[in-house]
């Protein structure tokens, strides 16, 4: 089992859950990120500071994300749609998802490859039927991986991911939302 | 047993050496080793002997293991259908007969509603008096209260909402759908029986343990018995906090040996969903997740046959059972409802087959947790002198089974032992 090296440090991991079993208050992480409008649909969207752990956080460097809709939607394009962003966080977490469950498991990964797709019809959003939801229909994630394991191994590798999984979770279960003007 | 007038001059206190709490089957096992050892004891039972058997249970329950299970110390199922299942009034006459084989001194109607430590022991008080003893053996069950979420409350008035220990029959449910919630033993029995009610049934599913009643032939917990999966102990279990909260299987005792699983339930018409996760605006809103709940089910199903499979060839025992079965992957509806509008009177009835938890609401010594849970080590309670029997995983995967309790307790109550002799010779 500590052949193998998916990059990941399970034991951080574990020796983090053993941690916060008994400190449930430092386990409290918010996550921030900060929008600018720029013009017509487009906006920029940056990230580096978040609490945890008790105190305040930094990711090592800043990351501007340019959110806009594509040219069939009239606008400039400078980045990519809003809702193209959930996909990358469910994929991203899915994938660090079989990356950890796999190192715990001993499982060598040689290659982890996944699609998203995510089904939206945009008569919701255009109020063309109040009966058509403004967010996906549904979405399909499909993922390729090359590992030392049986086909088993791997489907349960996928599932636990989606188990453990904050993105997933997020999005297949109702959230609270709150949105104010300061 | 002895009588002393207590410090306020009150009622007399009694004294025992060992009170047992509860006199279900867990409690009665208790007694026949203490007795076994001539230990001076008394079982206090609230009610009547298997008293949760009698009022806390639906009409059609029946046990989960087969007849040639039902075995405790000193008292075995011999009647003419040994692969049969036990109803509830069944179970109720098979642990009085072992009560009374036991000659277990059991004091019906004593409801204890504090146990505190004191010097050198435990002060029990019932609603029938007090009693000072060295030991207390908790066998009150795993399953004294319903556990409902939070959301419950805000499901509008219109819609009746049940647990199982106020449902009996479908009769008792206004006319109307139903939304079952909960996906173990006890929700998909529920689910199938209002469904064969004619009533439309939608059943909210998260992690669930999916079991075929029999395999290869047998029962699957006949698999669970000589395949020793059942014996595992606590110390062996990875993660024995998740193997204690691990819902119990998909399994009804029937005569016929059906399998009710979710497939079982699609081919009924009962509507499956999510995971029941919130309540807003008067809508019942479900988890998008059904898929991967069901495939974990399906990949844990899966393993543990595998493990049958690799004991019988292991073992040799291919030969005395039939060739190796797959079952079809949960179906999954394309898309499940993520909404329901419960003022819509599409339903009328919510029954929430959500999990039980232990009462200790009179245990007044500091060993329950944060979460309600009893700190212990395979029945040795974090308090001197204090026990536990008939709780998941007790001390083996099969503790919370009728046949589960004789090991357990031997050896809890060899483990009491041994703390009153180290308390006379010190």
């Amino acid at each position: 089992m500590s052949t193998i090296n998916n990059g990941v440090n399970v034991q951080a991991l574990l020796d983090a859950r053993e941690v916060l079993k008994g400190a449930p208050e430092a386990a409290q992480f918010t996550w921030r990120a900060s929008s600018t409008w720029q013009n017509g649909v487009h906006s920029t969207v940056t990230i580096q500071k978040f609490f945890g752990l008790g105190q305040e956080q930094a990711h090592k460097t800043e990351t501007v994300f340019s959110a806009d809709h594509p040219e069939v939607f009239a606008a400039e394009d400078n980045g990519v749609t809003p809702i193209e962003y959930l996909l990358v966080g469910l994929a991203s977490c899915l994938t660090a998802g079989v990356a950890s469950v796999a190192q715990n498991r001993g499982i060598q990964l040689r290659s982890v490859e996944s699609t998203v797709e995510g089904n939206h019809d945009i008569r919701g959003i255009l109020g063309v039927d109040s009966d058509v939801r403004n967010g996906y229909n549904d979405v399909k994630v499909t993922f390729n991986i090359d590992a030392d394991a049986s086909k088993e191994e791997i489907e349960a590798l996928v599932a636990q991911s989606q188990k453990r999984s904050a993105v997933y979770d997020a999005l297949t279960n109702p959230t609270n939302v709150t949105v104010e003007v300061a | 047993m002895s009588r002393s007038r207590s410090p306020e001059g009150g009622r007399a206190i009694e004294h025992t050496t060992t009170v047992v709490v509860g006199g279900g089957h867990a409690g009665i096992a208790a007694s026949h080793f203490l007795s076994n050892r001539s230990i001076d004891h008394i079982v206090l039972e609230r009610g009547e002997v298997a008293n949760s058997w009698r009022h806390e249970r639906w009409d059609s329950l029946r046990l989960l293991t087969p007849n040639w299970l039902s075995r405790l110390p000193g008292h075995r199922y011999d009647g003419p259908d040994p692969d049969g299942y036990m109803t509830r009034g069944e179970v109720v006459e098979f642990i009085e007969r072992f009560a009374a084989v036991s000659d277990a001194p059991v004091r019906t109607d004593t409801a204890v509603t504090s146990v505190r430590p004191t010097d050198g022991g435990y002060h029990v008080t019932t609603s029938q008096g007090d009693i000072r003893c060295r030991a207390v053996v908790l066998a009150s069950g795993a399953c004294n209260l319903p556990t409902v979420p939070q959301f419950a409350d805000a499901v509008p008035a219109s819609v009746e909402q049940l647990t199982p220990f106020d449902y009996r029959s479908p009769d008792q449910l206004p006319a109307g759908g139903v939304l079952v919630v909960g996906a173990s033993a006890t929700g998909v029995q529920l689910a199938a029986e209002l469904r064969r009610s004619g009533r439309h049934v939608i059943l909210s599913v998260g992690e669930h343990v999916r079991l075929p009643r029999r395999y290869r032939g047998r029962d699957v917990l006949w698999w669970m018995y000589a395949s020793g999966v059942w014996d595992q102990r606590h110390d062996e279990v990875d993660d024995l906090t998740r193997a204690r909260r691990l819902p119990s299987p998909q399994l009804v005792g029937t005569s016929e040996r059906t399998t009710l699983d979710l497939n079982a339930l699609t081919a009924m018409d009962v509507e499956l969903v999510g995971r029941f996760a919130a309540v807003r605006d008067g809508c019942a809103l479900f988890s998008g997740g059904l898929r991967n709940v069901c495939s974990l089910a399906d990949l844990k199903m899966k393993r543990l046959l595998a493990t049958f499979d690799e004991w019988a060839r292991t073992y040799g025992r291919d030969a005395e059972v039939d060739p190796a079965e797959q079952f079809a992957p949960t179906r999954v509806p394309d898309s499940t409802r993520l909404q329901l509008d419960l003022r819509s009177g599409e339903i009328r009835t919510i029954v929430w087959a959500t999990g039980f938890r232990p009462d200790y609401r009179w245990l007044d010594v500091p060993v329950v947790d944060e979460k309600g849970r009893l700190r212990h080590e395979g029945g040795v309670v974090d308090s001197p002198g204090l026990y536990a029997l008939g709780l998941p995983l007790l001390r083996r995967r099969k503790s919370t089974f009728i046949h589960g309790i004789e090991d357990d307790a031997r050896e809890v109550v060899d483990h009491l032992a041994r703390h009153l002799a180290v308390g006379r010779s010190s």
